[in-house]
């Protein structure tokens, strides 16, 4: 089995500033497998603006923030880059199996730094009561359909969780022509930033529900409408509330948790010579502090191996 | 008359205060730095945003190529661009920064791409 000094799992904004950072710490052979077929990893579906204002100090798409990363990354021949490089376990003595178009590969890495990103939780969609008609996608599904596939997956929405993917796509899906007819929020305020608030819902005068949950998801096969209800400060509904949105489409923005698979194949943290950052560590709301973070994590790795 | 925006050029999202006296603005309070000043005539006087999109691709790698304006275009014309880059196809390989649309919502804004495609 071959050997690798540093091995990198993931090439978005995390793994591709550690694998620069142990580059300029010393370390000369550098692996980083990345399973989609680009580098950029989520910033290449996050077309809106609202990145790099710390790091680059300009106003960035996540595209050009990422393509920043990319230029750089590329021009250091000592980083090997494998694209459509799906990694589908990892042991404790930091032994890889990925599979890439036509092999399934096994190697093993001295130093190991996890940044696989985050996904979106889907478990509070289990809560709603009704049927489970065609229409219901996670925020950030919809947002990949519509910026890097070309679809519109709805025209009139109604979106349940009011975090930062939720409004930013509320915002897409009325630039595109769909209608917006609410965001429903349980809570009293919002969990996305204000800025988001202001200039996705706000600035197009889409209802928000704070205070309100979606009771039940209505149609048989594609979705009719959600019934919405009132709830107090402890969450339970308010009788007598509810009331019918229409609407064919529902998106849940309800939140994000850390990618770990691997990690918990390989029987859990802490694992000697394994690293962890960006979204894979704790979800980040920055990438800029996700850039600052993953080189620190990158600068460690190669002091792991100076000292190995 | 006293007006409460919220700043939007950083993540902080300070609350404003914008005093305003015949449609100018005489003070703003409640900005953390000085962006929250410019910000604040600009939204009280015209408001503008940044306009990103996705433009359908012929022939190249990628589906959608994600453009943007370079300038922030008035609020009010947002619908207008967005059914101009509804209109356009792209057919040559784009690298990032190249203009897609020369002025394209005139006052010498341009709409640019944000991602390199072959
Ligand atoms: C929808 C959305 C909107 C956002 N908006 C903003 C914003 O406006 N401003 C801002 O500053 N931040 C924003 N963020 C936050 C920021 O984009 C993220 O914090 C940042 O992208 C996280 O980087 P990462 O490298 O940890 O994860 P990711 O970008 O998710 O990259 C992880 C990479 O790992 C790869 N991977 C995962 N598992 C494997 C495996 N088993 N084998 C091989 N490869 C694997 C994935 O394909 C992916 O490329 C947003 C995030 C989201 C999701
Ligand atoms: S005033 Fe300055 S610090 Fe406050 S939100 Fe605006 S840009 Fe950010």
């Amino acid at each position: 089995m071959i050997t690798r000094d540093l091995v990198i799992i993931g090439g978005g904004p995390a793994g591709m500033a550690a694998a620069i950072s142990a580059h300029e710490n010393g370390v000369r052979d550098i692996l980083l497998l990345e399973r989609d077929q680009y580098l950029g990893g989520i910033l290449n579906q996050c077309v809106h603006t609202g990145f790099g204002l710390e790091y680059f100090k300009e106003v960035l798409t996540g595209p050009e923030y990422a393509g920043r990363f990319i230029k750089k990354l590329s021009a250091v021949p000592a980083i090997e880059v494998s694209l459509k490089s799906f990694c589908v376990s990892l042991t404790r003595e930091k032994e890889i199996t990925y599979i890439r178009p036509g092999a399934l590969e096994r190697i093993r890495a001295k130093a190991l730094v996890m940044a696989t990103g985050c996904r979106e939780k889907t478990r509070e969609m289990t809560h709603i009561a009704g049927t489970r008609p065609a229409g219901i996608f996670s925020a950030g599904l919809a947002q990949k359909l519509i910026n890097i596939e070309g679809l519109l997956p709805g025209r009139e929405i109604v979106i349940s969780g009011s975090g930062d993917i939720g409004l930013i796509m509320a915002r897409r899906f009325l630039l595109e022509g769909a209608k917006v007819n609410a965001v429903i929020e349980i809570q009293s305020t919002t969990r996305g930033l204000l800025r988001n608030v202001v200039q996705c819902v706000e600035d197009f005068e889409i209802p928000v529900y704070y205070n309100h949950r979606i009771s039940r998801i209505r149609g048989r096969d594609r979705v009719e409408a959600v019934d919405v209800v009132k709830v107090d400060e402890k969450f339970n509904d308010v009788k007598g509330s509810d009331f019918r949105i229409s609407c064919d489409t529902v998106l849940i923005s309800v939140g994000l948790i850390p990618e770990n698979e691997l990690i918990e194949m390989a029987g859990g943290m802490p694992i000697d010579g394994i690293f962890q950052c960006g979204n894979s560590l704790r979800v980040y709301d920055i990438v800029d502090s996700v850039s600052k973070d993953s080189a620190e994590t990158g600068r460690a790795a190669a002091e792991y191996l100076k000292n190995a | 008359m006293l007006k409460k925006i919220t700043c939007i050029e950083c993540p902080l999202g300070c609350p404003l205060s914008v005093e305003m006296e015949d449609c100018r603005v005489i003070r703003v309070s409640g900005n953390k730095c000085p962006k929250g000043i410019i910000y604040a005539s600009s939204e009280a006087e015209n408001p503008a945003r940044f306009l990103t999109s996705v433009i359908s691709s012929r022939g190249l790698s990628l589906k959608m190529i994600p453009v943007r304006t370079d300038k922030p275009i008035p609020k009010s014309s947002l619908a207008e661009a967005m059914k101009e880059i509804k209109r356009l196809t792209i057919n040559r390989p784009v690298k990032t920064g190249d203009i897609i649309v020369n002025d394209f919502m005139r006052e010498g804004i341009n709409l640019i791409a944000t991602r390199d495609c072959v």
